[in-house]
């Protein structure tokens, strides 16, 4: 008989992800015991809460994590160093953010959720529970789960945890983007497609795992990344199961030709659900990758480069080229996260320090301008005959004159839209040079000379929604009939921290460049 | 590069302008009429500022960098704010600052009583001459870079959203011109960084001069950054954007677009690309000054032919911008002087055209087009008076300080590239030809029935008009003044470039004393 004995576990370190679960577990309580009258304003203080107590959490481990360089927990399975930290700290900056967006209400009572999830589209039971005000609150919870699963993803230190992390941050995600109040096919389509897909590439992801451990005996990313270099004879095991490895966080980070579902789910799902999805998955599954790259690739960089520079490219050319011929605001900002991820690989395949924290910083500027822009997208509004507020102008033919009509909102968007340009003094150009930087300095200037390109054909379809707003006249087109939908606030906070962030990364973007240089560093 | 104490001179300049933005964005609705003289008034300050600092400026020592301030700004990235000017920097910060306050009088009417609009076009005009200041003045690549990308934007919104029929397509046309090439500076920006010193200064100017770069990375370099200045000249094949966007521009945008953004182009060639890659310049300046000859030519060419009265400028723009990159890549120190000084003129005497053009289009209703004017000279006789003047400035009438810097131009390249400075010298004659017919046809012969009642020139146009006559006529007769600022400077190039500097041959065909004796002392050099 074998005597177990319980590793010790320094609990404060894994505190920031702790308390999201935590709440979610809580939030689910809250739906079985509080009044129904009652339960969003508690899932919504709570869930508030929750995320910005991690991110205190996170930012009081900083100061330790910055002096020891990370903690190996569960005897390596979790690994707090630097890069985990911060990307832990930019997930969940992100999730408060879209979370104010996903709990603002419209002036007509209206959140973006259907009021009741299970009832059948255009059935009598559906139009009863929007008579009945019902409110689909466990949309909080799930958001928790998700969000915790995104803080596990890059920190996991083996294979089976990194699995674990994606599948609970995933789920969630499934189910939240059937969840639209308007257009409710379209949405469950777009939940359903995910969900196939999704478990496809978590099916990759776990075949690759296991072949990897064939490969090396042991799922810990250190241990594998050491067999590379003494274990001979076994490459097919290694390069297969490399391979679908990547699969599966390519997916998740919507690289090409990864990509498919990225158009329609951002589409189908709800605003504020797209919003969090674009910006927290995006961060969690690119700093897995990291961790990946610089963990366990390496020793093998030479062999891989061909295929991580072709899959930078097609990404970042097919994203751009795809994106310029977008009608719909929403596919055309998926694709635009495309090209996006295109150019944050250019940073991945650096292989250098710089390459870690302008990834690092990218993420952030891309989010807070992501987090905004869906905000936005979310009060822009279409109105029937009778002047009634419906659901969200999506087409672009829909948003010619805003400009003149809100000029601030317009203004706010053309800001975050600049910033996914790329145009100097935004948070954007700041994290595009330091990709592009980290790129050249690590040998992959082909990829710079197309990352260039593509930024200036994207210009073009960013470029021409600003053109829409402010300098088309609206009489006699779509645009008549759009309007901005008043709201209780929340998103308008959302949108104003993301704006004044976005100029701040690019004006004064020394504090987090420094912060980010700090953290650049994985421990195996 | 030394940080000099005292009174930030330059952050003042491009603050002022930032500061009268913010206030004419702040206006309550009830107060906007003020918005008008508001803007006239920050301009006006800041023209005296630049002045006083003119004032303060050491012309003994024109060469290097004055008024030099150095702040560390993204210490990760090796970027500073580093802002200094030597003589060709400041005359280009004196003609942003003389020329923004005639804009914004230009401007006056040109949305009629609602000013709530024209503030906003006012305040972009501002923050506009913030980066114009501010780009002349930086002596950091990727302040720069930062600033020349980022003007784009006021620039954008000023053609789109104030502009003619065509504006929506000019302004895309005009923005994504320039991205590109901005964009495709950018690789070299970053290379440059990478393959220099590095530090947290590795972007000074100053510490990337005589930087050894490999032959093929310094090439590769040199033409990511010509590309993108060759599209803001704009030069001959890469020059298409520019007729369209001058066509439905404003007059006052175009002013500012043609006579100081533009300039941009040329003062990156001259003061980037030289100094940081000679062996580059050396190595492509045969092709350059082929491609600078054809758009002497092809520019004027097709400024004869053309029925829009902006769209004509516009080409004569391309001319001009001709000449002036013959000069800087004839690496003599008279062409190079030349050049300097024609960027400054050709601000004036075609931002003076501009605005004469949009003054007609008034008369007629909006109307551009040249055959709908004629006999205009008997209607509105001051106003034909100014083009006329204006216009032979543009062709380089003697007397006028456009005659001294083309000549310059033509003498100073006739020593090293003597085949391209006889052709060039066809753009000349043919300016006659562009100037001449246009203001036959718009202002002799019969008075056309529509125009018979126009009014002529209001005191308003004459003190828009006016101002810039009267610098060409006094740097005409004594062009003394400028050709001081610029004599160190193009020495000090020519130094960089590493070629033996050239002496035009006829020493006494130099005009007006200042080139001759810069000729004089060149020889002594040698």
């Amino acid at each position: 008989m074998t005597t177990f004995t319980a590793p010790t576990i320094a609990w404060a370190q894994l505190a920031p992800v702790l308390i999201v679960l935590g709440a979610g577990v809580i939030g689910v309580a809250v739906e079985a015991f509080v009044p129904q009258r009652l339960r969003r304003v508690v899932q919504v203080v709570l869930t508030l809460t929750a995320t910005a107590g991690s991110l205190l959490a996170v930012a009081l481990l900083w100061g330790g994590v910055h002096k020891s360089g990370g903690t190996r927990l569960f005897d390596g399975a979790y690994i707090l160093d630097g890069p985990a930290l911060v990307l832990q700290g930019i997930v969940v900056v992100l999730a408060l953010l879209a979370l104010l967006v996903i709990a603002d209400r419209s002036e007509i009572g209206e959140d973006a959720f259907a009021p009741s999830a299970a009832a059948v589209p255009g059935s009598d039971y559906e139009q009863l529970a929007r008579r009945k005000g019902l409110v689909q609150t466990e949309v909080y919870p799930l958001v928790l789960f998700a969000t915790g699963g995104m803080m596990i993803f890059p920190a996991a230190g083996d294979l089976l945890v990194m699995f674990v992390a994606l599948e609970v941050l995933s789920l969630p995600l499934y189910l939240l983007s059937g969840l639209a109040r308007r257009r409710r096919l379209l949405s469950q389509e777009a939940a359903m497609k995910y969900f196939l897909l999704g478990a496809f590439a978590s099916a990759f992801f776990l075949f690759g795992a296991a072949l990897l451990y064939g490969f090396a005996g042991s799922i810990k990313l250190a241990d594998i990344a050491a067999a590379t270099s003494t274990v001979r004879g076994m490459d097919s095991l290694l390069f297969g199961g490399l391979a679908m490895l990547l699969v599966g966080i390519l997916f998740k980070v919507g690289a090409v030709p990864f990509h498919a579902w990225t158009p329609d789910v951002y589409q189908g799902a709800p605003t504020p659900i797209t919003g969090f999805m674009a910006a927290c998955t995006k961060a969690s599954a690119v700093g897995v990758l990291l961790r990946v790259a610089y963990v366990v690739l390496p020793g093998l960089r030479w062999e891989l480069r061909p295929v991580l520079w072709t899959i930078a490219i097609l990404t970042m050319v097919v994203g751009t080229v795809i994106a310029i011929v977008q009608t719909d605001i929403k596919r055309m900002l998926a694709y635009s996260s495309i090209a996006h991820a295109g150019f944050i690989l250019t940073g991945v395949v650096a292989w250098n320090e710089r390459g870690i924290s302008g990834v690092l910083f990218y993420l952030l500027a891309y989010g807070v301008a992501t987090v905004g822009a869906f905000g936005v997208v979310s009060l822009v509004r279409e109105t029937n005959d009778a002047g009634e507020i419906l659901g969200e102008a999506t087409h672009l033919s829909q948003w010619a004159g805003l400009g003149k009509r809100s000029p601030v909102l317009a203004g706010v968007f053309a800001l975050f839209l600049l910033s996914f340009a790329g145009i100097p003094l935004t948070a954007g150009f700041t994290g595009k040079f330091a990709v592009f930087t980290a790129a050249v300095a690590g040998g992959a200037t082909p990829l710079v000379i197309v990352g260039v390109l593509a930024s200036a054909a994207a210009a073009f379809f960013y470029v021409r929604v600003i053109v829409l707003m402010f300098f088309t006249d609206s009489a006699g087109t779509a645009g008549e009939r759009t309007t901005v939908v008043r709201s209780e606030g929340l998103t308008a906070v959302a949108i104003g921290v993301g704006a004044a962030a976005t100029v701040l990364l690019g004006v004064l973007p020394t504090p987090v460049l420094t912060l980010v240089t700090q953290a650049a560093k994985f421990i195996p | 590069m030394q940080a000099s104490s005292g009174f930030p001179w330059l952050t003042a300049l491009i603050v002022l302008p930032i500061l009268g933005a913010g206030a004419l964005w702040a206006l309550p609705a009830a107060s906007r009429r003020l918005a008008r003289p508001i803007a006239l008034g920050v301009s006006l300050a800041v023209l005296v500022l630049g002045a006083a600092m003119a004032l303060q400026f050491d012309t003994v020592t024109a060469g290097t960098h004055q008024f030099s301030e150095l702040v560390s700004w993204i210490p990760a990235f090796g970027v500073t704010y580093a802002v200094g000017v030597d003589g060709v920097g400041l005359l280009m910060v004196l003609l942003s600052v003389v020329l923004v306050p005639i804009v914004v009088l230009a401007a006056w009417r040109e949305q009629g009583e609602d000013v709530g609009r024209l503030r906003h076009y006012l305040a972009l005009v501002l923050v506009l001459e913030a980066f114009m200041i501010a780009v002349f003045s930086a002596r950091d690549v990727f302040l720069f870079y930062l600033l020349f990308e980022a003007m784009l934007i006021p620039v954008y919104f000023m053609i789109g959203g104030f502009g003619g029929a065509q504006r929506r397509y000019a302004a895309v046309k005009f923005l994504l011109y320039s991205l590109a090439g901005g964009l495709v500076m950018l690789a070299g920006v970053i290379a440059l960084y990478v393959n220099g010193p590095g530090g947290e200064h590795g972007f000074l100017v100053d510490n990337l001069v005589g930087v050894h770069l490999p032959v093929s990375t310094e090439r590769l370099i040199f033409l990511a950054f010509f590309l993108a200045f060759a599209i803001k000249a704009p030069m001959f094949p890469v020059h298409t954007w520019l007729p369209d966007a001058a066509q439905n521009a404003p007059a006052g945008t175009s002013v500012l677009l043609v006579g100081v953004l533009d300039k941009v182009g040329t003062f990156g060639m001259l003061t980037l690309c030289l100094p940081l890659f000679p062996h580059a310049s050396r190595w492509a300046a045969p092709a350059i000054v082929v491609l600078a000859v054809v758009s002497v030519v092809y520019g004027a060419l097709l400024a004869i032919s053309q029925q829009d009265i902006m769209r004509l400028i516009a080409y004569t723009s391309v001319s001009h911008f001709g000449f002036i990159v013959l000069g800087i890549f004839a690496f003599s120190s008279v062409s190079i002087q030349g050049s300097s000084f024609y960027m400054f003129n050709h601000g004036l005497s075609t931002g003076g055209l501009f605005l004469l053009g949009g003054m007609l289009a008034r008369r007629h209703g909006g109307s551009q087009r040249i055959a709908d004017f004629g006999g205009l000279q008997k209607v509105t006789p001051v106003l034909a008076g100014l083009f006329l003047v204006v216009g032979l400035s543009v062709l380089a009438l003697p007397g006028l300080s456009t005659f001294i810097s083309e000549f310059m131009v033509l003498v100073g390249s006739y020593g090293r590239e003597a085949p391209a400075a006889v052709v060039a010298t066809i753009g000349v004659v043919l300016a006659a030809l562009y100037i001449l017919i246009t203001y036959q046809r718009a202002f002799t012969g019969p008075v056309r029935s529509e125009l018979a009642g126009a009014k002529d020139a209001t005191r308003r146009e004459r003190w828009v008009i006016g101002p810039l006559i009267a610098v060409m006529l006094v740097l005409g007769f004594y062009p003394a003044p400028a050709l001081d600022l610029l004599r160190e400077p193009a020495r000090i190039t020519i130094e960089q470039v590493g070629v033996r500097d050239t002496v035009p041959t006829v020493h006494a065909a130099a005009p007006a004393g200042a080139a001759d004796t810069s000729a004089a002392s060149e020889g002594g050099d040698q």
